[in-house]
């Protein structure tokens, strides 16, 4: 992995507080965790029905009926627990979650996510991803800050399916950290050697640029 | 007084299921798939199945076999990705695929349990899942109408069953397992252990036995039990 990559993760590790209860995608998201200190009291959750997700484990350590929802054998800590499919849902929608961090295909700068189908090409199901999008109190995305071809993934509307409307407000890229505001995309952070051009240059809207430093991660 | 003995041969258990039957089936991955009950519906040579499953496993396993075995005509699901049989099949229309947000297949089959007939829900409203289904206002907010599920058949995996039926999942095993026990008209259960009534103390038990009709035991467990190794 880059190194910028390695550095967003970092950077996104940053934002999970004390106390959180939090759901992170599979892909990018789940690295986050290696960037959390083993003491740091924060409950993870997995929509296949767990609470408290302990270290994830290699296969001849692991627990057949113990996995995460990407499928990856985890483990348990003290005080987890698990649960029915209805019931680990009901944790999401009635706004137990406090914070979800998402890939994306594409982030609209109103906040908008396109990140589970593709039509023609990638159609697998939106798995627990709708919810998850809608429900937490917080979404946050992690993503490359341009797609393979360099096309840019911050649009000023997304043109692939929704996943959910208006539920970003963060997004941590190899980029920047850009905050989604009622103004549209706020630059937060720059990568280190990253120019503010060339952020404005990756992203297919308009870039609020705060004025003064800008920190770097 | 003494509580009924469910337990049945697997064989004549599956052989009840008629062509054409909407099956649940447990498990999300791997954790909680019957998988001996599918294969017990291919080598029985099942047709025309409606499958509600929250993914449709990985090529080689599970529904897989039933897809490949060209078992089923429809399915209900949350997630295909990891399947290219799946995806190929749909792709082909050869099967019918209906997708529905997880969380909201786990209640619309505990609300075809419930003896409900549906749910009121937001998920999904403005996207195309929500495309087409009715809407409802209620104390001014606009609600969608996602019907509930129910199935002929059911088919489950426990780690642990008593005779009555009396059920105790593993880890993330349970799953949809507890959801769909209460939705469907015939519950068959495959356990990895069978013990006498009692042995499994009530506090402990996720489903209760009178959902349950069939328990199989399996006493061996085939290599798709096993950790997947990728």
């Amino acid at each position: 992995m880059s190194d910028a990559k390695t550095r967003m993760i970092a950077r996104a590790a940053r934002d999970i507080a004390t106390g959180m209860v939090v759901n992170l995608g599979i892909g990018l998201p789940t690295q986050v965790v290696g960037h959390l200190a083993a003491d740091f009291p924060v409950c993870l959750h997995t929509e296949n029905g767990l609470t408290g997700i302990g270290p994830a484990l290699p296969p001849e350590k692991a627990d057949r009926n113990l996995i995460d929802a990407g499928g990856a054998y985890v483990s348990t800590l003290p005080g987890s627990a698990f649960f029915d499919s209805a019931t680990s849902f009901a944790l999401v929608r009635s706004g137990r979650l406090d914070l979800t961090m998402l890939g994306a295909f594409e982030v609209a700068e109103n906040g908008d996510l396109a990140n589970w189908k593709i039509p023609g090409k990638f159609s697998p199901g939106v798995g627990g991803g709708m919810e998850m999008a809608q429900k937490a109190r917080r979404v946050a995305v992690l993503t490359t800050h341009t797609d393979r071809a360099g096309n840019p993934k911050l649009l000023t509307r997304c043109t692939l399916p929704l996943t959910a409307s208006a539920c970003v407000t963060r997004i941590f890229t190899d980029m920047a950290v850009i905050d989604v505001t009622p103004g549209g995309f706020a630059l937060r952070e720059l990568a280190q050697g990253v120019t503010v051009a060339q952020v404005q240059a990756a992203t297919g809207a308009a870039l609020h640029v705060p004025e003064g430093d800008i920190p770097e991660f | 007084m003494r509580l009924p003995d469910k337990t049945t041969k697997m064989e004549q258990a599956v052989a009840a299921i008629p062509d054409g039957a909407a099956v649940m089936l447990g498990g999300f991955g791997v954790p909680g798939t019957p998988f001996l009950l599918i294969q017990e519906l291919v080598r029985q040579g099942k047709r025309d199945l409606t499958v509600i499953k929250n993914d449709a496993n990985e090529t080689g396993m599970g529904v897989d076999h039933l897809l490949v075995a060209g078992c089923v005509s429809r399915l209900i699901t949350t997630h295909l990705g990891l399947n290219a049989n799946a995806i190929k099949q749909m792709n082909d229309a050869t099967i019918a695929v209906e997708f529905c947000a997880q969380g909201i297949l786990a209640e619309r089959i505990r609300a075809g349990g419930a003896g409900l007939r549906g749910i009121l829900t937001d998920i999904g409203m403005d996207t195309e899942l929500g495309a087409g289904k009715p809407r409802v206002t209620l104390d001014g907010q606009a609600w969608m109408v996602e019907t509930a599920l129910r199935a002929d058949v059911a088919l489950l995996h426990a780690a642990a069953a008593d005779t009555f039926g009396n059920l105790r999942y593993a880890a993330t095993a349970r799953n949809f397992n507890p959801l769909m026990a209460m939705a469907a008209d015939t519950v068959i259960v495959e356990a990895e252990q069978i013990v006498a009534p009692g042995a499994l103390a009530p506090d402990d038990i996720h489903t209760p036995g009178p959902f349950v009709d069939h328990v199989v035991h399996i006493p061996e467990l085939t290599q798709e039990y096993a950790v997947v190794r990728r």
